[in-house]
C-alpha cells in the first residue's frame, strides 16, 4: 500500500466529518434565503467555532480515555470573567486576555490533578469542579452584564478582506499554536497511548502522567479560548447554566461525530472541530427550512442519540462475550 | 561456560506470589555474543525470571550484576536503560498507534521539542529491515496488523533500542514458519554482533539450530546448565520433568463401558483459535485436556459455555444437539454445566463481597421464590457446601478475599456444586494453590465422577492429568493432536505430544519417565 | 488448623456491625456538625418543626438518590435524571388535563414516562454498550427536546392533581409530611430489595465484577436494563412529588437534582466504580446534601456560594475516601 492510503485510512474519521460538514453546509447556504454569501458564512463561523474551541478541549481528555464535563462551565466561567477584565486600553485589555487563558489553564489543570494524581474518576471529579466553577462564573455575574474592548471583539469577529471570517482564521491559528504542536510532542503521543492502552504504554516507558494532565490542562486553555470568543460574540458576561450544560454535551457529540473514540487513543482534535461545525450546522437546518425552532432540541437530541449509537457497531464483531466486560 | 567474564549474572533470586514460590534461588549467567537458551514445564519459573530482568517485578531475595556491576530496576524503563530489552508474550504494543510510533515509543526523536517525523520514518524503516520485517509499512496501525506481523513489530521495537542483552520470551509462538527462519537470520547476525541473547521456547528444533547454551528450570530453580547439542531430546524432557512426585490422586475405576455420553463435541471451530475439534465426554469420566499452555484449551471451555459467538460445528448434549447462547443458558435447565474459570480473581469471585454472597451468586434462582431469597434454605446449602469441600474461613460474612487462594478456589468449586452440575468444566483449576488443597480437589473431583458428573478438566500440571484422568485430550495450536487413554497417559507422553515432536518414536510406551 | 471450620456462629455475625461503613459515619458525623453549627446560628435549627420540614424537603431528593444509587452500584451513572424529572412532572400534569380518567392515571403515567427514558438508558448500556454516561446524556436532551416541543418552550399551563398535592405536602399521618412516608416506603423497598432479593445480589455481583457475575450465569444485561428502567421510574416519581409541592411543573425544575443526587449517593460511601455501598449511607447523603443547602439558604449564602462550596466539599469528600487503588 501507498503512504497516502495509509494516510486516509488514519484520517477517515477527520474526513468523514468534513464530509458531512460539507454536505450540510451545502444544503444550509443552498437553502438559506440570502443564499451562499459572505455574511451568511461569517454568522456561521460566529457560531460554530465556539462550539469547536469546546470540542477541542473536549478531544483532548477524551484521547486519554477521560471525560471532562466542566468543559462547558470553564466556558462559561472565562466568558464572566472576560467581560469583567478585557476592557480598556491596548495593554488592559492585552493583559485581560491573559488572565482569561490562564484561568483556563488553572482550570484544566486543577481537573488533571484531581484526576491523575488524586485518582478519582474522571466523571465525578469533573461533574464537581464544574459547580465549583460555575459557582464562581455566578460570583463574577450574579446578572448578565459586563463589557469588552469592542474594536478587539468586532476585528475577531468580523471579516478579513471583507470574505474571510476572522473567527475562522483566529480558530485555525489556534490549532496550529496549540493542537498541532500538542498531537506531535512526546506528551501528546503519551496521551494517545495512555488512551489506547494504558498497559502496552507503561510497559513502554511512555510518560503516561504528565502526558494526560497536559491534555486536560490544555483542555481548559482551549475551553477558555472559547469562553472568549463568546464575549467578543456577545459583548456581555453571563452565567447562564443551561448553555454552560449544552456545550459540554454537544461537545461530546462533536467529538463523537468527529471521528473521536470515547474509548480513548483514537481521534484528532480537526475532527471534532468539523463534527462541531456540522452539528451546528445540522441544528441550523431547521431554520433554513422554516421549520419551529421548538423543534431544536429535540432534532439536536436525536442527532446525538444516533452518533453515540453508531460506536456500537463494533459490537457485532465482538466473537468472545467475555470482552464486552474489558 | 567459556573464560570470557559474564556480561550479566543473577545470583540466589527468590520470588513469591503469595504462598507460591516462583523463583527459589536461581541462578543465570549470560555472556556476550551468545544465545542462551531457557527451558522448562509451565510454572518452572521461567516467565518470573525475565520480569525480575526486566525490571517488571522486583525480586524477593538475590543480586543482579551487569559488568561487574550491582544493577536493581525500578522499572522496564530502567531495565532498558541499561541496555537489557524484553520481547513479552504479551504484547505491549500501543494497538491505535502506528508501527513507527511503536518503534520510537519510549525515545522518540524531537526537532524544536515535537516528534521529528521523518527521522521516526527512518528509524522504523531501519528497525524493521533489522529484524526482516520490511515488508511492513511503518504507517500502518498496530490493530490492523495480524498477530503475526505484530510479533515482528516487537522485534523491531526491541532492536531499535539498540540493546545489549535482548530477550525473548516465546517471541515466535505466533510467528509463520518464514518469519521464523527471518529472525532466527537475525538473531545469529546480532550474536555475531555481539549482543547476548535470552531465548525461551517449547520448540525443541527452534532451540537446537539457535542456541549456544542450555539452561534448565524446574519449580523455580535452574537444575542444569549445559552446551547446546549435548543431549538428545529425551534427556531434556528427562529434565524438565525430574520432579518428585508429591501429590497423592485417588484411584481411578478404570473404564465402565455402559456410561453414557453426556458432553459431545462435533468439528467445533472458532476463529483461529479452535480448528475442528471433535470430543466427547461420558458420564462418570474425567477427560484431560493436555498441552503447551494457549493452545485452545481455554476457548474450547468457554465454547461450551456459551461464550463465544460464531461458533462452527456442533454441541450436542445427552446426544442431541443444542444451542448454548450463554452461561445462564448452559448453567440452567436441563443442561446443568458449570465452568470453573481460570482466574478466580477476576471470572469466578466478587472479592469484595462476602463469602455467603459469593457461595450462592450461582444458585440464586434456585434459592429464591419470587426473586426473594430464601435465608434459611441459602443457610442450609451453604452449610453442606463448607462441610462438604471443609473450606476454612472466620465467618460467612467476611469479604471472600480474605481467604487463603486455596479456600476461594473451594468457594469457587462450592458455588457451582451448589446447582449439583452433570457437567463440570475445569479451567486450571489448582494453580497457585497449596498442595493440601489440590489433594483434597483431586479427591473431590473423582467423588463428582463417581456420583455421576462428566468432567471436563484442563490443567497446565501433567502430573495432575496423569493422575486425576481416564483419558486426556493434548491440543496443540487449537486442534486436538493426540488422545492418550489409561496406561498411555504419562508425562512423557504428554510433554513429547504438547512439544508436538514428531518421530519421536512414535509411540506413548517408549522412554516412560514416571 | 487452628482455623475454626465454619459453623453457625460466623453467619450470625450483627449486620450492622459489618456495614459500619467509615464513610457512612462520617457523614452522620458530619449532619450532627452541621446541625450544630447552625443551633449555633439560630436556636430553631434544633427544633423538631424545622428537621421535619428538612426531611419533607429531603424526600425528594431522596426519591430520586435511590434510583441513582441503584444504577452506581451496577458502576454505571445516570446523567439523564434532570429532564426525567421534568418529564415525569410535565407528563402527570399533562395527563391531569384529559378528564378524570386523565386525574386517575396522572401518577402512573408519568412515572411510566420516566421508566420509558430508563429503558431507553438500558437498552443502550446493557444490550449496545454505550458508555452510561454518554447515552444518559443522550436521553436527557432526547427528552428536553420532546419536552420543549410538547410545552412550546414555556412553562405548561397544566396543574397537578389533587393526589399529586397530597403526596407531596399533604399529612395521613399527623405531624409526619406525606413526602416523608413515601421516602421511607420507597426507602424500605430499596433495601428489601438490596439484601434480600436475587436481583440485588445480582446487582452488587455486576457492580464488583460484571465478567464473574455474567461467568455466573446471571444474565447481567437484563439486571442492567431494569436498574435503569427504576432508576428513570424514580427519577419521574420524584418530579411527579415536586410538581405536586409546586402545584405545577417547570421547565429547568429537574437541573437541581443531578449533581446532588450523585453526590448524596458518593458521599453515602458507595463507590462510583461500583459494587459497594448501603441504603443507609444514601440517606445520610440526602439529609447531608439537604441539610448543607439549608444552611446555605439560611445564612443567606447566595446561588454562587452555594455551587462552590457544593463542589469542593464532594471533592474534598471524595478524596478522603473515594480514590481508586494506586494502579503501581
Amino acid at each position: 500500500m501507498k503512504d497516502w492510503r495509509y494516510w486516509l485510512a488514519e484520517q477517515r474519521g477527520t474526513l468523514l466529518a468534513f464530509g458531512i460538514f460539507i454536505v450540510m453546509f451545502a444544503i444550509y447556504s443552498g437553502n438559506h434565503p440570502a443564499g451562499f454569501t459572505a455574511n451568511v458564512v461569517q454568522t456561521a463561523a460566529n457560531k460554530g467555532v465556539l462550539l469547536a474551541f469546546v470540542a477541542m478541549a473536549q478531544t483532548l481528555v477524551v484521547i486519554t480515555a477521560g471525560i471532562d464535563l466542566s468543559v462547558g462551565m470553564i466556558f462559561t466561567l472565562t466568558n464572566c470573567m472576560a467581560s469583567w477584565l478585557v476592557i480598556g486600553t491596548g495593554l488592559e485589555t492585552a493583559f485581560g486576555v491573559l488572565a482569561v487563558l490562564g484561568t483556563g489553564l488553572v482550570c484544566g489543570a486543577v481537573n488533571g490533578a484531581i484526576v491523575i494524581y488524586g485518582r478519582l474518576q474522571p466523571i465525578v471529579a469533573t461533574i464537581a469542579t464544574g459547580a465549583v466553577f460555575f459557582g464562581l462564573a455566578l460570583l463574577l455575574r450574579p446578572v448578565p452584564g459586563g463589557s469588552v474592548n469592542e474594536d478587539l471583539a468586532d476585528f475577531l469577529t468580523g471579516r478579513f478582506f471583507g470574505v474571510v471570517p476572522a473567527s475562522l482564521v483566529a480558530l485555525l491559528v489556534i490549532v496550529l499554536v496549540v493542537w498541532v504542536p500538542f498531537s506531535r510532542s512526546e506528551f501528546g503521543r503519551a496521551a494517545y497511548a495512555a488512551g489506547s492502552s494504558e498497559t502496552a504504554a507503561y510497559m513502554s516507558g511512555v510518560p503516561i502522567r504528565r502526558g494526560k494532565f497536559l491534555a486536560y490542562t490544555l483542555a481548559g486553555l482551549l475551553a477558555a479560548i472559547g469562553g472568549l470568543f463568546l464575549t467578543f460574540f456577545t459583548y456581555t458576561g453571563e452565567a447562564a447554566y443551561a448553555s454552560g450544560n449544552a456545550y459540554t454535551l454537544f461537545s461530546i457529540a462533536a467529538v463523537v461525530l468527529g471521528g473521536v473514540s470515547l474509548f480513548g487513543g483514537k481521534g484528532s482534535a480537526i475532527g471534532a472541530i468539523f463534527g462541531a461545525l456540522a452539528f451546528r450546522t445540522i441544528g441550523d437546518l431547521l431554520f433554513v427550512f422554516d421549520f419551529d425552532p421548538l423543534w431544536q432540541p429535540l432534532f439536536q437530541g436525536v442527532i446525538l442519540l444516533i452518533a453515540v449509537s453508531l460506536g456500537a457497531f463494533a459490537l457485532f464483531r465482538v466473537r468472545n462475550r467475555l470482552e464486552w466486560f474489558l | 561456560m567459556d573464560g570470557a567474564a559474564p556480561l550479566f549474572r543473577m545470583e540466589g533470586i527468590s520470588k513469591r506470589y503469595g504462598g507460591v514460590r516462583a523463583l527459589e534461588k536461581a541462578d543465570l549467567t549470560v555472556t556476550a555474543g551468545g544465545i542462551h537458551a531457557i527451558l522448562g514445564e509451565n510454572g518452572a519459573g521461567k516467565s518470573t525470571l525475565i520480569k525480575v530482568m526486566a525490571g517488571v517485578v522486583a525480586p524477593d531475595e538475590g543480586t543482579m550484576t551487569l559488568d561487574g556491576r550491582e544493577v536493581s530496576f525500578a522499572s522496564p524503563a530502567a531495565a532498558n536503560q541499561a541496555g537489557i530489552v524484553c520481547i513479552f508474550q504479551e504484547l505491549s504494543l500501543i494497538p491505535e498507534l502506528s508501527v513507527a510510533d511503536n518503534i520510537v515509543i519510549s525515545d522518540p526523536p524531537k526537532r524544536f521539542g515535537m516528534i521529528d517525523r521523518k527521522a521516526q520514518r527512518r528509524i522504523a524503516e531501519e528497525a524493521l529491515a533489522r529484524a526482516g520485517a520490511s515488508d511492513i509499512h511503518p504507517c500502518a496501525l498496530v490493530k490492523d496488523l495480524p498477530l503475526s506481523r505484530r510479533q515482528m513489530v516487537e522485534i523491531a521495537k526491541a532492536l531499535a533500542r539498540k540493546p545489549r542483552i535482548l530477550i525473548l520470551d516465546e517471541a515466535t509462538s505466533a510467528l509463520t514458519a518464514a518469519d521464523v527462519a527471518k529472525v532466527f537470520e537475525v538473531l545469529k547476525r546480532l550474536r555475531s554482533e555481539g549482543l547476548a541473547l535470552l531465548y525461551i521456547s517449547h520448540r525443541m528444533n527452534e532451540i537446537a539450530e539457535l542456541a549456544d547454551h542450555c539452561t534448565v528450570f524446574r519449580n523455580g530453580r535452574n537444575v542444569a546448565s549445559y552446551p547446546a547439542g549435548s543431549k538428545s531430546d529425551n534427556e531434556v524432557v528427562e529434565l524438565m520433568i525430574g520432579r518428585e512426585y508429591s501429590h497423592i490422586f485417588p484411584p481411578k475405576p478404570g473404564p465402565t463401558a455402559a456410561a453414557t455420553t453426556v458432553l459431545e463435541a462435533r468439528n467445533l471451530s472458532w476463529a483461529d483459535r479452535l480448528d475442528n475439534i471433535s470430543l466427547s465426554v461420558k458420564a462418570g469420566e474425567v477427560v484431560g485436556l493436555g498441552g503447551l499452555d494457549g493452545q485452545g484449551q481455554r476457548e474450547l471451555l468457554l465454547a461450551f459455555f456459551g461464550v463465544l459467538r460464531g461458533l462452527s460445528g456442533e454441541i450436542l448434549i445427552d446426544g442431541k444437539p443444542v444451542s448454548i447462547a450463554s452461561p445462564t443458558a448452559a448453567s440452567h435447565g436441563r443442561i446443568g454445566m458449570a465452568l470453573i474459570p481460570e482466574d478466580r480473581k477476576t471470572e469466578g469471585l466478587m472479592l469484595p463481597m462476602t463469602v455467603r454472597e459469593n457461595l450462592s451468586f450461582a444458585a440464586l434462582d434456585r434459592l429464591s421464590k419470587g426473586g426473594i431469597i430464601d435465608r434459611a434454605a441459602e443457610q442450609r446449602l451453604i452449610d453442606d457446601m463448607v462441610g462438604l469441600l471443609a473450606i476454612k474461613t472466620a465467618g460467612l460474612d467476611i469479604p471472600v478475599g480474605a481467604l487463603s487462594g486455596g479456600n476461594q478456589q473451594k468457594v469457587v468449586i462450592a458455588k457451582w456444586l451448589m446447582r449439583q452440575p452433570r457437567i463440570i468444566l475445569l479451567n486450571d483449576p489448582t494453580r497457585g494453590i497449596d498442595v493440601g488443597t489440590k489433594q483434597e480437589l483431586y479427591q473431590l473431583m473423582r467423588k463428582l465422577a463417581d456420583a455421576g458428573a462428566a468432567i471436563l478438566f484442563y490443567s497446565t500440571d501433567y502430573d495432575e492429568l496423569i493422575g486425576c484422568c481416564d483419558r486426556v485430550l493434548v491440543l496443540y495450536d487449537g486442534a486436538v493432536k493426540r488422545e492418550l487413554v489409561g496406561a498411555e497417559i504419562t508425562e512423557h507422553a504428554l510433554i513429547a505430544s504438547a512439544l508436538n515432536i514428531h518421530g519421536e518414536g512414535a509411540g506413548p510406551k517408549q522412554g516412560v519417565g514416571a | 488448623m487452628s482455623e475454626t471450620t465454619l459453623g453457625g456462629i460466623a453467619g450470625r455475625m450483627p449486620k450492622f456491625l459489618r456495614r459500619a461503613d467509615p464513610a457512612v459515619v462520617t457523614a452522620f458525623a458530619c449532619i450532627v456538625i452541621l446541625l450544630l453549627l447552625g443551633s449555633l446560628y439560630s436556636r430553631s435549627f434544633l427544633s423538631p418543626e424545622y428537621l421535619l420540614q428538612q426531611l419533607k424537603v429531603a424526600s425528594f431528593l431522596g426519591v430520586i438518590a435511590t434510583g441513582m444509587m441503584l444504577v452506581i452500584l451496577l458502576g454505571q451513572i445516570d446523567l439523564s435524571v434532570p429532564w426525567s424529572v421534568a418529564t415525569g412532572a410535565m407528563m402527570a400534569c399533562a395527563a391531569a388535563a384529559y378528564g378524570p380518567v386523565g386525574v386517575a392515571l396522572a401518577i402512573p403515567f408519568g412515572v411510566l414516562c420516566g421508566v420509558a427514558i430508563g429503558l431507553v438508558n438500558g437498552i443502550g448500556v446493557a444490550y449496545l454498550r454505550i458508555p452510561s454516561m454518554i447515552i444518559t446524556l443522550a436521553t436527557n436532551a432526547v427528552a428536553q427536546g420532546l419536552m420543549v416541543v410538547y410545552t412550546g418552550g414555556f412553562s405548561p399551563q397544566d396543574s397537578a392533581t389533587a393526589a399529586m398535592r397530597y403526596l407531596a405536602t399533604g399529612f395521613t399521618i399527623p405531624g409526619v409530611p406525606n413526602a416523608v412516608i413515601i421516602w421511607a416506603l420507597i426507602g424500605a423497598a430499596m433495601v428489601f430489595v438490596l439484601t434480600r432479593t436475587s436481583f440485588g445480589r445480582a446487582v452488587y455481583g455486576i457492580g464488583n465484577r460484571e465478567r464473574a457475575a455474567y461467568l455466573s450465569g446471571i444474565d447481567t444485561r437484563r439486571i442492567v436494563l431494569i436498574a435503569f428502567a427504576v432508576s428513570g421510574g424514580l427519577s419521574a416519581f420524584g418530579g411527579v412529588l415536586l410538581a405536586g409541592y409546586a402545584s405545577k411543573a417547570a421547565q429547568s425544575m429537574g437541573d437541581a437534582y443531578l449533581l446532588p443526587s450523585i453526590a448524596a449517593v458518593v458521599l453515602g460511601g458507595t463507590s462510583i466504580l461500583g459494587g459497594r455501598g448501603s441504603y443507609l449511607g444514601t440517606v445520610a447523603g440526602v439529609i447531608l446534601i439537604t441539610l448543607l443547602q439549608s444552611i446555605l439558604s439560611v445564612m443567606q449564602m447566595p446561588e454562587a456560594g452555594r455551587q462552590i462550596i457544593y463542589g469542593v466539599v464532594i471533592v474534598a469528600m471524595l478524596l478522603l475516601y473515594g480514590r481508586a487503588p494506586a494502579s503501581r
